[in-house]
């Protein structure tokens, strides 16, 4: 009997320990929000617009995976910090994100590269939809080119190499030993980034002369987690991405040093080189395009990006990428402030 | 006896829910007809528009397939393989696993043991096939597959996914087959007992011929799942359309070709945009092909008891 009492309580104690547990959870979930913005909790930094308080609605944001991880950032600690304003972030590519951006979809487009300003799709069509755009650059990347960690016959490509991999006219069963005399006769593994992607169009018009020229034998994907998943999951594998996806993964992958074929020599991606832009030719400005009208009329865009110029240097280095040099974070915050109007 | 005395009265007094079901049912019924029109009048309307830019005769003896990479190709036969290579790995792994199983189930298992072992594998079928596609390209393909083909084998492959929608069907082929197999009479495994056939002589040559619609049903029900399959095959599979029947290689299905070009931003009128429905046009036509033999073998192998 006593057995079973305890047995009971036990039981009692399990739940109220679960449902305390529930309670301090909600509790904690919502504390920011109740504490309201003036206080900034969760050390979101010293951002102006946490001051701005009782901004509410929401701020669509799609476009580069590459620029993704610097915009989540961005968007978690300004939704602690206004917690009426919803941020959801999209990466459809850069592309992707600029026919959304140009057809009215979205607030604010991530890009790895600018605008075509004369492309149907995207400068045209924003033109035509008289959406008035914006360019900031918000960091650098350095466009990582990985292999695997087992991968022990490379540590160095030149663009010439490079483009015998990606480039149009690529055989399907490429083997190591026709990239270079010495690598071992197996079947290169190759991954990239999908076509919508800045970072695909970057990659091939520095590598392969041309935008969107590339080979059509390598396994494609926006998602760049699966590029990470692939070359991870196969000695014989290639990939590139942007940096940070790198850093995040280093222990499952090993980056290539790059020669440029400027006489620099083979260079690795560092935040060092990449900031000086010795990481030739593969180092490369990020961007956010707000919209500008809308900003005009909706102060929580206004306030995102005011919040996202303010800690993009801390964020994006924390995410892996470089921060821009204070002069032209400057530059930035002035272009802007002039386009709003405040 | 009233009812007799005054038919008129009694129509008239038909209950109101009487009066209404059968509209209600009507309605329910050809809302599912209608649906199913209007998909495939979509699908043929945006077919025939990419038939108008690209030649059909390319789309179907094509093998290479490149909708995202200049210069563009169209050859379905690089997707259709893929497809072809998962579902066929797929069937060969779940069909002796699924008949075993059905046998063991149906002829062997005490019906303790059944309660238990049936909902099990029924399980299997409930489990959502993204988890199923992370299974197959996190732990098989690194701790089974490397292993045995080293690095001949990708991380992403056509025998991974295959095995993964192999497990998939398995429930589905042993669950029907086992129906089938219990419906065979008690009468006709008695007899066979009565000549003194042993128990695995009634299972091979009484309940299996007697079962064998049912059967081959579930099979090709199976195998139309198997080609219908996506996350699964997505992830484990790949994304790269190409022409092999190589298991080892990265191959890019039917269903996946359409997740990856979805989920991007295709306009609406562009060439990408209208390839999704070709693809799809020809996957509704493979699943029903396979539909109509299903009917066929079914009712030629239906034996009478």
């Amino acid at each position: 009997m006593t057995i079973k009492h305890r047995k009971r309580l036990g039981a009692l104690a399990l739940l109220a320990t679960i449902a305390v547990g529930a309670c301090s959870g909600g509790g904690a979930t919502s504390a920011p929000s109740s504490g309201g913005a003036s206080d900034a909790p969760g050390g979101a930094s010293e951002a102006p617009a946490s001051q701005a308080a009782n901004l509410s609605g929401t701020v669509t944001i799609d476009g580069s995976s590459t620029v993704f991880p610097i915009t989540q950032a961005v968007a978690e600690e300004f939704q602690i910090a206004n917690s009426g304003v919803q941020v959801p972030v999209a990466f459809s590519g850069t592309g992707g994100g600029f026919k959304k951006f140009c057809m009215g979809e979205t607030d604010m487009n991530d890009a790895s590269r600018p605008i075509k300003e004369d492309d149907e799709g995207e400068g045209l069509a924003c033109k035509a939809a008289g959406i008035e755009w914006i360019k900031l650059q918000v960091a650098i990347d350095g466009l990582t080119v990985v292999v695997n960690p087992a991968n022990d016959f490379a540590t160095c490509l030149t663009v010439a190499e490079l483009s015998t991999i990606y480039g149009p006219d690529s055989p399907a069963d490429l083997l190591w030993s026709q990239v270079r005399d010495g690598f071992p006769a197996e079947k290169v593994e190759r991954y990239m980034p999908g076509a919508d992607s800045g970072t695909f169009d970057y990659f091939t018009e520095e590598i392969n002369g041309e935008t969107d020229a590339a080979t059509q034998f390598a396994t494609q994907s926006e998602d760049d987690n699966t590029l990470v998943t692939g070359v991870a999951g196969s000695k014989y594998a290639i990939g590139f991405f942007g940096y940070a996806y790198y850093v995040e993964n280093t222990d499952k992958l090993k980056a290539l040093e790059i020669d440029g074929g400027e006489g620099g020599g083979c260079v690795a991606p560092t935040e060092a080189t990449i900031n000086d832009n010795s990481y030739a030719p593969l180092s490369r400005p990020l961007f956010i395009y707000p919209d500008v009208a809308k900003a005009k009329t909706r102060p929580e865009l206004k306030a995102f990006v005011d919040f996202y110029l303010e800690n993009t240097t801390a964020l994006s280095a924390e995410v892996g990428y470089v921060a821009l040099p204070d002069a032209l974070l400057q530059e930035q915050k002035d272009t802007w402030a002039a386009a709003v109007g405040g | 006896m009233n009812g007799a005395a005054a038919p008129g009265s009694f129509t008239r007094r038909k209950p109101a829910s009487e009066r209404i079901i059968e509209p209600l049912l009507f309605l329910a019924t050809a809302l599912g007809v209608v649906t199913t029109v209007g998909i495939v009048g979509v699908l043929a309307y945006e077919t025939v528009e990419f038939f108008l830019r690209i030649s059909p005769v390319d789309f179907f003896t094509g093998t290479h397939w490149s909708a995202s990479i200049k210069p563009y190709t169209f050859g379905v036969l690089a997707l259709m393989s893929g497809t072809v290579l998962v579902a066929g790995i797929a069937i060969i792994i779940a069909v002796p696993l699924g008949l075993l199983a059905a046998f063991l189930l149906s002829e062997y298992a005490s019906p303790r043991v059944r309660t238990v072992i049936k909902p099990m594998l029924e399980t299997i079928a409930g489990i959502p096939t993204i988890v199923l596609g992370f299974f197959g390209l996190y732990f098989l393909t690194p701790n089974l597959l490397k292993p045995i083909f080293g690095d001949s084998i990708g991380t992403f492959s056509a025998l991974s996914a295959g095995i993964v929608v192999g497990v998939l069907i398995t429930p589905l082929i042993a669950s029907i087959s086992e129906d089938a197999m219990r419906a065979v009479p008690r009468g006709l495994r008695e007899g066979a007992y009565a000549m003194g056939a042993t128990k695995f002589e009634v299972v091979r040559k009484v309940v299996f011929p007697a079962a064998l619609s049912g059967i081959m049903a579930s099979i090709i029900l199976a195998a139309s799942r198997a080609i219908g399959e996506t996350m699964a095959v997505v992830l484990a599979g790949g994304t790269q359309p190409q022409f092999t029947l190589d298991p080892l290689e990265s191959v890019q299905s039917m269903t996946a070709f359409i997740i990856q070009i979805s989920l991007g931003d295709t306009p609406q009128d562009s060439i990408q945009f209208k390839s999704l429905f070709a693809v799809a046009a020809t996957l509704f036509v493979m699943t029903l092909i396979l539909n109509l033999i299903s009917n066929r073998v079914v009712s030629r192998f239906r034996t009478g008891y």
